[in-house]
Protein backbone atom coordinates (compact mmCIF):
# COMPACT_ATOMS: atom_id res chain seq x y z
CA UNK A 1 0.00 0.00 0.00
CA UNK A 2 2.59 2.41 0.83
CA UNK A 3 3.40 4.47 -1.95
CA UNK A 4 3.71 1.61 -4.65
CA UNK A 5 3.77 2.94 -8.30
CA UNK A 6 1.30 0.29 -10.15
CA UNK A 7 2.29 -1.22 -13.45
CA UNK A 8 -1.48 -0.74 -14.82
CA UNK A 9 -2.69 2.30 -13.29
CA UNK A 10 -6.01 2.41 -12.53
CA UNK A 11 -8.88 4.38 -13.96
CA UNK A 12 -11.65 4.66 -11.37
CA UNK A 13 -14.11 6.62 -13.72
CA UNK A 14 -14.33 2.82 -15.55
CA UNK A 15 -13.32 0.94 -12.17
CA UNK A 16 -16.25 2.28 -10.58
CA UNK A 17 -14.11 1.06 -7.18
CA UNK A 18 -11.04 2.52 -5.09
CA UNK A 19 -7.95 0.72 -4.94
CA UNK A 20 -9.12 -0.57 -1.64
CA UNK A 21 -12.68 -1.12 -2.22
CA UNK A 22 -13.54 1.93 -1.02
CA UNK A 23 -16.69 3.99 -2.83
CA UNK A 24 -15.70 7.75 -4.33
CA UNK A 25 -16.94 9.35 -1.55
CA UNK A 26 -16.31 6.80 1.47
CA UNK A 27 -13.88 7.63 4.28
CA UNK A 28 -11.45 5.02 5.69
CA UNK A 29 -12.79 3.24 8.98
CA UNK A 30 -12.27 6.19 11.54
CA UNK A 31 -12.37 5.71 15.29
CA UNK A 32 -11.55 8.49 18.30
CA UNK A 33 -11.02 7.98 21.60
CA UNK A 34 -11.28 11.12 24.64
CA UNK A 35 -9.60 11.28 27.55
CA UNK A 36 -6.87 8.65 26.85
CA UNK A 37 -3.47 10.54 28.47
CA UNK A 38 -4.14 11.19 31.64
CA UNK A 39 -1.39 14.01 32.58
CA UNK A 40 -3.06 16.26 29.84
CA UNK A 41 -5.55 18.43 30.50
CA UNK A 42 -7.77 17.18 27.32
CA UNK A 43 -6.40 14.34 24.90
CA UNK A 44 -7.76 12.10 22.70
CA UNK A 45 -6.36 9.14 20.38
CA UNK A 46 -7.40 8.94 16.46
CA UNK A 47 -7.03 5.61 14.22
CA UNK A 48 -8.34 6.14 10.89
CA UNK A 49 -7.53 4.26 8.23
CA UNK A 50 -3.63 2.99 8.88
CA UNK A 51 -3.01 6.83 10.61
CA UNK A 52 -2.52 6.74 14.24
CA UNK A 53 -2.48 10.03 16.37
CA UNK A 54 -2.16 11.17 19.35
CA UNK A 55 -3.64 14.76 20.60
CA UNK A 56 -2.91 16.74 24.21
CA UNK A 57 -4.59 19.72 25.36
CA UNK A 58 -2.16 21.22 28.01
CA UNK A 59 -3.72 24.95 29.09
CA UNK A 60 -4.75 27.39 29.55
CA UNK A 61 -1.24 27.97 31.53
CA UNK A 62 1.42 30.82 31.71
CA UNK A 63 2.72 31.68 28.03
CA UNK A 64 6.40 30.95 28.22
CA UNK A 65 8.48 32.61 26.72
CA UNK A 66 7.15 35.81 27.81
CA UNK A 67 6.85 37.34 24.94
CA UNK A 68 4.48 35.18 23.17
CA UNK A 69 1.35 36.23 25.35
CA UNK A 70 -1.40 38.47 24.98
CA UNK A 71 -2.81 40.96 26.91
CA UNK A 72 -6.28 39.96 24.93
CA UNK A 73 -6.07 36.54 23.86
CA UNK A 74 -4.93 33.24 24.91
CA UNK A 75 -2.24 31.97 22.30
CA UNK A 76 -3.09 28.66 20.77
CA UNK A 77 0.46 27.19 20.15
CA UNK A 78 0.32 23.23 17.99
CA UNK A 79 3.01 21.02 17.86
CA UNK A 80 2.19 18.70 15.28
CA UNK A 81 5.37 16.11 15.18
CA UNK A 82 6.04 12.73 13.36
CA UNK A 83 7.55 9.73 15.38
CA UNK A 84 10.57 8.40 13.41
CA UNK A 85 9.19 5.69 12.38
CA UNK A 86 5.60 6.59 11.65
CA UNK A 87 6.52 7.09 7.74
CA UNK A 88 8.14 4.31 4.97
CA UNK A 89 10.83 6.40 5.22
CA UNK A 90 12.26 6.52 8.56
CA UNK A 91 11.79 10.58 9.28
CA UNK A 92 14.74 12.56 11.21
CA UNK A 93 13.97 13.63 14.79
CA UNK A 94 14.40 16.92 14.07
CA UNK A 95 11.23 18.83 13.26
CA UNK A 96 11.49 19.93 9.74
CA UNK A 97 9.64 22.46 7.18
CA UNK A 98 6.73 20.80 6.95
CA UNK A 99 6.04 19.97 10.28
CA UNK A 100 6.74 23.31 10.89
CA UNK A 101 4.14 24.84 8.45
CA UNK A 102 1.75 21.93 9.80
CA UNK A 103 1.70 23.01 13.06
CA UNK A 104 1.17 27.37 12.14
CA UNK A 105 -1.98 26.09 9.70
CA UNK A 106 -3.61 23.35 12.45
CA UNK A 107 -3.30 26.40 15.04
CA UNK A 108 -5.10 28.96 13.20
CA UNK A 109 -7.64 26.44 12.44
CA UNK A 110 -8.14 25.44 16.06
CA UNK A 111 -7.98 29.23 17.12
CA UNK A 112 -11.14 30.33 15.30
CA UNK A 113 -13.20 28.21 17.26
CA UNK A 114 -11.96 28.27 20.78
CA UNK A 115 -13.09 31.43 23.07
CA UNK A 116 -9.52 32.91 23.42
CA UNK A 117 -10.65 36.50 24.72
CA UNK A 118 -11.45 33.85 28.05
CA UNK A 119 -8.47 33.80 28.92
CA UNK A 120 -6.10 36.33 28.37
CA UNK A 121 -1.77 36.35 29.15
CA UNK A 122 -2.05 32.55 28.60
CA UNK A 123 -1.39 29.50 26.10
CA UNK A 124 -3.32 26.85 24.78
CA UNK A 125 -0.71 24.07 23.88
CA UNK A 126 -1.79 21.62 22.05
CA UNK A 127 0.49 18.60 20.72
CA UNK A 128 -0.33 16.19 18.10
CA UNK A 129 1.90 13.30 17.83
CA UNK A 130 1.37 11.01 14.39
CA UNK A 131 2.91 7.03 14.96
CA UNK A 132 1.59 5.95 11.87
CA UNK A 133 0.74 7.15 8.65
CA UNK A 134 -1.00 6.66 5.29
CA UNK A 135 -1.68 10.21 3.78
CA UNK A 136 -3.94 12.58 5.31
CA UNK A 137 -2.16 12.78 8.87
CA UNK A 138 -2.78 16.39 9.25
CA UNK A 139 -6.87 16.06 9.06
CA UNK A 140 -6.40 13.04 11.44
CA UNK A 141 -4.59 15.14 13.79
CA UNK A 142 -6.82 18.55 13.54
CA UNK A 143 -9.99 16.50 14.42
CA UNK A 144 -8.08 14.90 16.49
CA UNK A 145 -7.07 18.45 18.24
CA UNK A 146 -10.44 19.35 18.56
CA UNK A 147 -11.64 16.50 20.54
CA UNK A 148 -8.83 16.99 22.56
CA UNK A 149 -10.22 20.59 23.12
CA UNK A 150 -13.78 20.02 23.90
CA UNK A 151 -12.56 17.39 26.06
CA UNK A 152 -10.40 20.03 28.10
CA UNK A 153 -13.61 21.87 28.84
CA UNK A 154 -12.20 25.04 26.93
CA UNK A 155 -15.50 26.95 25.31
CA UNK A 156 -15.61 26.49 21.74
CA UNK A 157 -17.93 28.25 18.84
CA UNK A 158 -18.19 24.86 17.32
CA UNK A 159 -15.68 21.75 16.75
CA UNK A 160 -13.73 21.36 14.19
CA UNK A 161 -14.01 18.54 11.58
CA UNK A 162 -11.47 17.90 8.68
CA UNK A 163 -10.55 15.59 5.72
CA UNK A 164 -8.44 15.11 2.61
CA UNK A 165 -10.71 15.34 -0.91
CA UNK A 166 -9.53 15.90 -4.00
CA UNK A 167 -8.60 13.90 -7.41
CA UNK A 168 -6.51 10.73 -8.25
CA UNK A 169 -7.11 8.14 -10.85
CA UNK A 170 -9.07 10.66 -13.26
CA UNK A 171 -12.04 10.81 -10.17
CA UNK A 172 -12.76 12.88 -7.52
CA UNK A 173 -12.46 11.56 -4.21
CA UNK A 174 -12.88 11.90 -0.21
CA UNK A 175 -10.26 10.92 2.09
CA UNK A 176 -7.27 10.24 -0.63
CA UNK A 177 -5.11 7.32 0.86
CA UNK A 178 -1.29 6.93 0.16
CA UNK A 179 -1.55 5.30 -3.23
CA UNK A 180 -4.05 7.62 -4.55
CA UNK A 181 -1.94 10.47 -3.05
CA UNK A 182 0.83 9.45 -5.23
CA UNK A 183 -1.58 8.88 -8.60
CA UNK A 184 -0.23 10.71 -11.68
CA UNK A 185 -3.14 13.12 -11.46
CA UNK A 186 -3.09 13.50 -7.65
CA UNK A 187 -4.94 16.50 -6.37
CA UNK A 188 -5.08 17.03 -2.22
CA UNK A 189 -7.15 18.91 -0.66
CA UNK A 190 -7.11 18.76 2.86
CA UNK A 191 -10.36 20.70 4.03
CA UNK A 192 -11.60 21.38 8.04
CA UNK A 193 -14.95 23.17 8.57
CA UNK A 194 -16.96 24.41 11.56
CA UNK A 195 -19.34 21.57 10.73
CA UNK A 196 -22.38 24.16 12.28
CA UNK A 197 -21.61 26.63 9.91
CA UNK A 198 -19.96 25.32 7.26
CA UNK A 199 -17.15 27.98 7.40
CA UNK A 200 -14.07 26.91 6.46
CA UNK A 201 -10.93 26.90 9.05
CA UNK A 202 -8.44 24.91 7.13
CA UNK A 203 -7.89 24.88 2.96
CA UNK A 204 -4.93 23.77 1.03
CA UNK A 205 -4.50 22.20 -2.14
CA UNK A 206 -1.72 20.89 -4.14
CA UNK A 207 -2.09 19.41 -7.78
CA UNK A 208 -3.58 20.39 -11.05
CA UNK A 209 -7.82 21.00 -10.68
CA UNK A 210 -10.62 23.18 -13.11
CA UNK A 211 -12.72 25.32 -10.56
CA UNK A 212 -15.77 22.95 -11.26
CA UNK A 213 -13.18 20.09 -10.12
CA UNK A 214 -12.43 21.80 -6.93
CA UNK A 215 -16.07 22.60 -6.06
CA UNK A 216 -16.98 18.89 -6.85
CA UNK A 217 -14.38 17.78 -4.27
CA UNK A 218 -14.96 20.39 -1.87
CA UNK A 219 -18.96 19.61 -1.54
CA UNK A 220 -17.63 15.94 -0.89
CA UNK A 221 -15.21 17.14 1.35
CA UNK A 222 -17.81 18.87 3.45
CA UNK A 223 -20.10 15.88 3.01
CA UNK A 224 -17.30 13.68 4.87
CA UNK A 225 -16.80 16.31 7.60
CA UNK A 226 -20.47 15.84 8.71
CA UNK A 227 -20.21 12.50 9.06
CA UNK A 228 -16.90 12.92 11.12
CA UNK A 229 -18.74 15.43 12.86
CA UNK A 230 -21.08 12.61 14.37
CA UNK A 231 -18.28 10.43 14.98
CA UNK A 232 -16.39 13.19 17.28
CA UNK A 233 -19.33 13.93 18.79
CA UNK A 234 -19.90 9.77 20.05
CA UNK A 235 -16.68 9.72 21.26
CA UNK A 236 -17.31 12.66 23.45
CA UNK A 237 -20.53 11.73 24.34
CA UNK A 238 -19.08 8.24 25.87
CA UNK A 239 -16.64 9.52 27.66
CA UNK A 240 -19.19 12.32 29.51
CA UNK A 241 -21.80 9.66 29.68
CA UNK A 242 -23.12 8.45 32.98
CA UNK A 243 -22.86 5.07 33.55
CA UNK A 244 -22.68 2.46 36.77
CA UNK A 245 -19.07 3.29 37.07
CA UNK A 246 -19.55 6.92 37.77
CA UNK A 247 -18.70 7.43 41.36
CA UNK A 248 -22.55 7.61 43.01
CA UNK A 249 -21.25 11.34 44.22
CA UNK A 250 -20.63 12.93 41.22
CA UNK A 251 -24.21 11.39 39.60
CA UNK A 252 -25.50 13.02 42.91
CA UNK A 253 -24.00 16.42 42.00
CA UNK A 254 -24.60 16.14 38.46
CA UNK A 255 -28.42 16.00 39.02
CA UNK A 256 -28.62 18.83 41.37
CA UNK A 257 -27.17 20.74 38.37
CA UNK A 258 -29.67 19.50 36.01
CA UNK A 259 -27.03 18.65 34.49
CA UNK A 260 -27.22 15.31 32.01
CA UNK A 261 -25.67 12.94 29.61
CA UNK A 262 -27.84 14.44 26.36
CA UNK A 263 -26.45 17.78 27.39
CA UNK A 264 -22.72 16.17 27.06
CA UNK A 265 -23.51 14.71 23.84
CA UNK A 266 -23.96 17.93 22.51
CA UNK A 267 -20.76 19.68 22.77
CA UNK A 268 -21.36 22.43 20.26
CA UNK A 269 -24.20 24.32 21.90
CA UNK A 270 -23.36 22.73 26.14
CA UNK A 271 -19.72 23.80 26.05
CA UNK A 272 -20.36 25.24 29.83
CA UNK A 273 -22.11 22.11 31.00
CA UNK A 274 -19.72 19.94 29.61
CA UNK A 275 -17.12 21.70 31.95
CA UNK A 276 -19.12 21.01 34.80
CA UNK A 277 -19.63 17.39 34.04
CA UNK A 278 -15.98 17.29 34.07
CA UNK A 279 -15.32 18.44 37.05
CA UNK A 280 -17.47 16.45 38.72
CA UNK A 281 -16.53 13.54 37.44
CA UNK A 282 -12.88 14.24 38.56
CA UNK B 1 -0.44 25.14 39.82
CA UNK B 2 0.69 21.65 39.88
CA UNK B 3 4.10 21.86 41.42
CA UNK B 4 2.00 23.74 44.72
CA UNK B 5 0.27 20.57 45.04
CA UNK B 6 3.49 18.88 44.23
CA UNK B 7 5.25 19.74 47.83
CA UNK B 8 2.77 18.18 50.00
CA UNK B 9 2.30 15.02 47.37
CA UNK B 10 6.29 14.33 47.93
CA UNK B 11 6.02 14.54 51.34
CA UNK B 12 3.18 12.08 52.02
CA UNK B 13 4.85 9.83 49.45
CA UNK B 14 8.43 10.23 51.93
CA UNK B 15 5.80 9.29 55.23
CA UNK B 16 4.20 6.66 53.88
CA UNK B 17 7.93 4.82 52.69
CA UNK B 18 8.43 6.07 56.07
CA UNK B 19 5.72 3.35 57.40
CA UNK B 20 7.13 0.85 55.04
CA UNK B 21 4.04 1.42 52.73
CA UNK B 22 3.53 3.08 48.88
CA UNK B 23 0.77 5.53 47.74
CA UNK B 24 -0.87 2.66 45.08
CA UNK B 25 -0.10 -0.11 47.48
CA UNK B 26 1.95 -1.49 45.98
CA UNK B 27 5.03 -3.76 47.44
CA UNK B 28 8.51 -2.10 47.66
CA UNK B 29 9.93 -4.95 45.15
CA UNK B 30 6.21 -4.98 43.15
CA UNK B 31 6.11 -3.33 39.77
CA UNK B 32 3.58 -1.84 38.19
CA UNK B 33 1.12 -4.43 35.74
CA UNK B 34 1.98 -3.10 32.32
CA UNK B 35 0.27 -4.30 28.64
CA UNK B 36 2.12 -4.43 26.01
CA UNK B 37 0.50 -4.51 22.09
CA UNK B 38 3.27 -5.74 19.29
CA UNK B 39 3.18 -4.45 15.73
CA UNK B 40 0.76 -1.61 15.56
CA UNK B 41 2.51 0.70 14.00
CA UNK B 42 2.37 -0.70 10.01
CA UNK B 43 5.34 2.06 8.55
CA UNK B 44 7.69 0.77 11.65
CA UNK B 45 9.85 -2.87 11.14
CA UNK B 46 8.43 -3.57 14.22
CA UNK B 47 6.76 -1.88 17.11
CA UNK B 48 5.54 -1.87 20.72
CA UNK B 49 2.89 0.13 22.80
CA UNK B 50 4.07 -0.38 26.46
CA UNK B 51 1.06 1.51 29.24
CA UNK B 52 3.20 0.80 32.56
CA UNK B 53 0.55 1.97 35.30
CA UNK B 54 -0.06 5.93 33.84
CA UNK B 55 3.38 5.43 32.04
CA UNK B 56 2.53 4.73 28.44
CA UNK B 57 4.99 4.79 25.57
CA UNK B 58 5.50 3.56 22.08
CA UNK B 59 8.59 2.63 20.04
CA UNK B 60 9.49 1.83 16.78
CA UNK B 61 12.11 -0.02 14.77
CA UNK B 62 13.47 1.50 10.94
CA UNK B 63 16.39 -0.54 9.55
CA UNK B 64 18.05 1.67 7.08
CA UNK B 65 21.39 0.37 5.24
CA UNK B 66 24.08 2.22 6.09
CA UNK B 67 28.36 2.58 5.82
CA UNK B 68 30.22 0.45 8.54
CA UNK B 69 32.47 2.02 10.92
CA UNK B 70 35.67 1.61 9.75
CA UNK B 71 37.42 -0.81 12.72
CA UNK B 72 34.73 -2.89 12.42
CA UNK B 73 33.81 -3.62 8.29
CA UNK B 74 31.61 -6.60 9.31
CA UNK B 75 29.22 -5.02 11.87
CA UNK B 76 25.88 -3.59 12.03
CA UNK B 77 25.05 -1.12 14.64
CA UNK B 78 22.08 -0.07 16.21
CA UNK B 79 20.86 3.44 17.84
CA UNK B 80 18.15 4.05 20.45
CA UNK B 81 17.01 7.29 20.46
CA UNK B 82 14.33 9.04 22.96
CA UNK B 83 11.86 11.61 23.00
CA UNK B 84 9.89 12.88 26.47
CA UNK B 85 7.01 14.38 24.59
CA UNK B 86 5.92 17.61 25.39
CA UNK B 87 2.16 15.47 25.24
CA UNK B 88 3.33 13.44 27.50
CA UNK B 89 3.65 15.71 30.55
CA UNK B 90 3.51 19.94 30.90
CA UNK B 91 6.86 19.96 32.52
CA UNK B 92 8.03 18.46 29.25
CA UNK B 93 9.39 21.10 26.34
CA UNK B 94 10.10 19.91 23.05
CA UNK B 95 13.33 21.34 21.67
CA UNK B 96 17.32 20.02 21.68
CA UNK B 97 17.14 16.72 23.59
CA UNK B 98 17.54 17.30 27.07
CA UNK B 99 20.13 15.69 29.70
CA UNK B 100 17.19 13.12 30.72
CA UNK B 101 16.31 12.09 27.68
CA UNK B 102 19.74 11.48 26.30
CA UNK B 103 20.58 9.96 29.55
CA UNK B 104 17.53 7.41 29.29
CA UNK B 105 17.88 6.83 25.74
CA UNK B 106 21.35 5.79 26.42
CA UNK B 107 21.02 3.24 29.00
CA UNK B 108 18.45 1.86 27.60
CA UNK B 109 20.78 1.45 24.31
CA UNK B 110 23.73 -0.31 26.59
CA UNK B 111 21.20 -2.63 28.09
CA UNK B 112 20.78 -3.75 24.79
CA UNK B 113 23.97 -3.23 23.11
CA UNK B 114 26.45 -4.69 25.45
CA UNK B 115 23.82 -7.51 26.51
CA UNK B 116 24.48 -8.87 22.88
CA UNK B 117 20.87 -8.56 22.01
CA UNK B 118 21.34 -8.38 18.66
CA UNK B 119 23.94 -10.10 16.13
CA UNK B 120 25.58 -7.53 14.55
CA UNK B 121 27.23 -9.66 12.24
CA UNK B 122 24.46 -11.21 10.75
CA UNK B 123 23.93 -7.11 10.25
CA UNK B 124 26.71 -7.31 7.43
CA UNK B 125 25.45 -6.57 3.77
CA UNK B 126 28.94 -6.37 2.08
CA UNK B 127 31.96 -6.12 4.25
CA UNK B 128 33.29 -2.56 4.45
CA UNK B 129 30.49 -0.88 2.53
CA UNK B 130 26.98 -1.48 3.49
CA UNK B 131 25.73 -2.89 6.99
CA UNK B 132 22.22 -3.25 8.41
CA UNK B 133 21.61 0.13 11.22
CA UNK B 134 18.69 -0.79 13.06
CA UNK B 135 17.12 2.75 14.32
CA UNK B 136 14.90 2.13 17.65
CA UNK B 137 13.24 5.20 18.71
CA UNK B 138 10.48 5.42 21.56
CA UNK B 139 8.21 8.27 22.74
CA UNK B 140 6.98 8.92 26.21
CA UNK B 141 3.25 9.48 25.09
CA UNK B 142 2.09 10.11 29.37
CA UNK B 143 4.64 10.27 31.83
CA UNK B 144 4.10 8.99 35.11
CA UNK B 145 7.12 7.58 36.04
CA UNK B 146 9.91 4.95 35.09
CA UNK B 147 10.81 5.79 31.43
CA UNK B 148 13.57 3.44 31.81
CA UNK B 149 11.89 0.26 32.41
CA UNK B 150 8.80 1.32 30.20
CA UNK B 151 11.38 2.23 27.20
CA UNK B 152 13.20 -0.84 27.83
CA UNK B 153 10.07 -3.38 27.44
CA UNK B 154 9.01 -1.21 24.72
CA UNK B 155 12.18 -1.70 23.12
CA UNK B 156 12.61 -5.49 23.72
CA UNK B 157 9.48 -6.17 22.73
CA UNK B 158 10.23 -4.31 19.20
CA UNK B 159 12.87 -5.97 18.55
CA UNK B 160 11.64 -9.34 19.27
CA UNK B 161 8.73 -8.49 16.57
CA UNK B 162 10.97 -6.80 14.41
CA UNK B 163 11.79 -7.92 10.64
CA UNK B 164 14.32 -7.43 8.05
CA UNK B 165 13.92 -5.70 4.87
CA UNK B 166 14.81 -7.17 1.81
CA UNK B 167 17.08 -5.52 -0.09
CA UNK B 168 17.62 -5.29 -4.24
CA UNK B 169 21.25 -5.68 -5.66
CA UNK B 170 21.82 -2.29 -5.49
CA UNK B 171 21.35 -2.45 -1.58
CA UNK B 172 18.13 -0.59 -1.55
CA UNK B 173 15.22 -1.32 0.36
CA UNK B 174 12.30 -3.21 -1.34
CA UNK B 175 8.82 -2.20 0.52
CA UNK B 176 6.79 -3.64 2.03
CA UNK B 177 8.96 -7.24 1.26
CA UNK B 178 10.55 -8.58 4.38
CA UNK B 179 13.88 -11.70 4.73
CA UNK B 180 12.62 -12.92 8.31
CA UNK B 181 11.99 -11.63 11.50
CA UNK B 182 15.25 -10.11 13.66
CA UNK B 183 17.26 -13.07 15.94
CA UNK B 184 17.56 -11.86 19.38
CA UNK B 185 20.87 -13.99 21.27
CA UNK B 186 19.45 -12.19 24.84
CA UNK B 187 17.07 -10.54 26.42
CA UNK B 188 17.91 -8.47 28.70
CA UNK B 189 15.70 -5.71 30.66
CA UNK B 190 16.35 -2.54 32.38
CA UNK B 191 15.04 -2.48 36.19
CA UNK B 192 15.36 0.84 38.23
CA UNK B 193 15.35 1.45 41.75
CA UNK B 194 14.93 5.06 44.20
CA UNK B 195 15.99 5.17 47.52
CA UNK B 196 13.52 7.30 49.17
CA UNK B 197 14.00 8.08 53.14
CA UNK B 198 16.67 5.16 53.17
CA UNK B 199 14.43 2.92 51.54
CA UNK B 200 14.57 0.89 48.20
CA UNK B 201 11.46 1.02 45.80
CA UNK B 202 11.49 -0.85 42.78
CA UNK B 203 9.64 1.07 39.43
CA UNK B 204 8.89 4.53 40.87
CA UNK B 205 6.06 6.83 39.74
CA UNK B 206 6.28 10.37 38.56
CA UNK B 207 6.13 11.38 42.52
CA UNK B 208 8.47 9.16 44.14
CA UNK B 209 10.80 9.90 41.43
CA UNK B 210 10.38 13.69 42.46
CA UNK B 211 10.89 12.50 46.24
CA UNK B 212 13.68 10.14 45.48
CA UNK B 213 17.14 10.77 46.84
CA UNK B 214 18.65 9.00 44.22
CA UNK B 215 17.95 6.49 41.26
CA UNK B 216 19.80 2.93 40.34
CA UNK B 217 19.06 0.96 36.80
CA UNK B 218 20.35 -2.45 36.39
CA UNK B 219 19.88 -4.36 32.97
CA UNK B 220 19.41 -8.22 33.58
CA UNK B 221 19.95 -11.14 31.10
CA UNK B 222 18.46 -14.48 31.51
CA UNK B 223 21.36 -16.04 31.58
CA UNK B 224 22.22 -14.60 34.64
CA UNK B 225 24.23 -11.83 33.73
CA UNK B 226 24.07 -7.90 33.96
CA UNK B 227 24.68 -5.90 30.47
CA UNK B 228 24.31 -1.94 31.79
CA UNK B 229 23.99 -0.21 34.62
CA UNK B 230 23.46 3.25 35.93
CA UNK B 231 23.23 5.21 38.92
CA UNK B 232 21.66 9.11 38.80
CA UNK B 233 20.71 11.52 40.91
CA UNK B 234 22.59 13.11 44.05
CA UNK B 235 22.05 10.73 46.52
CA UNK B 236 24.48 7.80 46.70
CA UNK B 237 24.03 3.88 47.43
CA UNK B 238 25.86 1.40 49.54
CA UNK B 239 27.67 -1.68 48.28
CA UNK B 240 25.03 -3.43 49.92
CA UNK B 241 22.34 -1.97 48.56
CA UNK B 242 23.50 -2.22 45.00
CA UNK B 243 23.90 -5.97 45.85
CA UNK B 244 20.31 -6.06 46.85
CA UNK B 245 19.00 -3.92 43.85
CA UNK B 246 20.59 -6.77 41.57
CA UNK B 247 18.86 -9.46 43.25
CA UNK B 248 15.97 -8.07 43.01
CA UNK B 249 16.31 -7.41 39.46
CA UNK B 250 16.78 -10.24 38.36
CA UNK B 251 13.81 -11.82 40.13
CA UNK B 252 11.64 -8.77 38.72
CA UNK B 253 13.54 -8.94 35.53
CA UNK B 254 12.44 -12.78 34.86
CA UNK B 255 8.65 -11.63 35.26
CA UNK B 256 8.62 -8.96 33.29
CA UNK B 257 10.92 -11.41 30.60
CA UNK B 258 8.03 -13.82 30.94
CA UNK B 259 5.15 -11.81 29.90
CA UNK B 260 7.08 -10.09 26.68
CA UNK B 261 7.84 -13.78 25.68
CA UNK B 262 4.20 -14.58 25.78
CA UNK B 263 2.85 -12.01 23.13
Amino acid sequence: MSGKQREDCPDYKKDKKRVDGRKMDQLRPLSIKVGVLPNADGSAYLEWGQNKVYAAVHGPREALPKHTASPYKAVVKVQYRMATFSVPQRKQPRPNRRDMEISKVLAEALERVIFTEQFPNTEIAVFVEVVDSNAGSRVACLTAAACALADAGLPMKDLISATGCGKGFNEIILDLNKEEEDAPDAVDIPLAILPNSNEIALLQMDGLITKEEFNRAIQMGIKGCKDIYEIQKKALAEKFELTELTPAIAKAEVKGEKASATDAAKPSKTEKKEVKAKKVKK
Amino acid sequence: MRSTVLEHDIAQVVEMVRQGKRLDGRGFEEMRAFTVEVNKYLNAEGSARVVLGETEVVAGLKMEVGKPYPDNPDAGAISVGAEMLALAHSEYESGAPSFDEIEVARVVDRGIREGKALDFEKFCIKSGEAVWIAYLDFYAINSDGNLFDAGSIACLATLMNGKKPKIDANNKIIDNEFEGKLELKRLPLLTTFVKIAGKILVDPTYLEEKAAETRFSVATTEDGLMSAMQKGMNGSFTLDEVNYMIDVAFKVGKETRKQIQKL
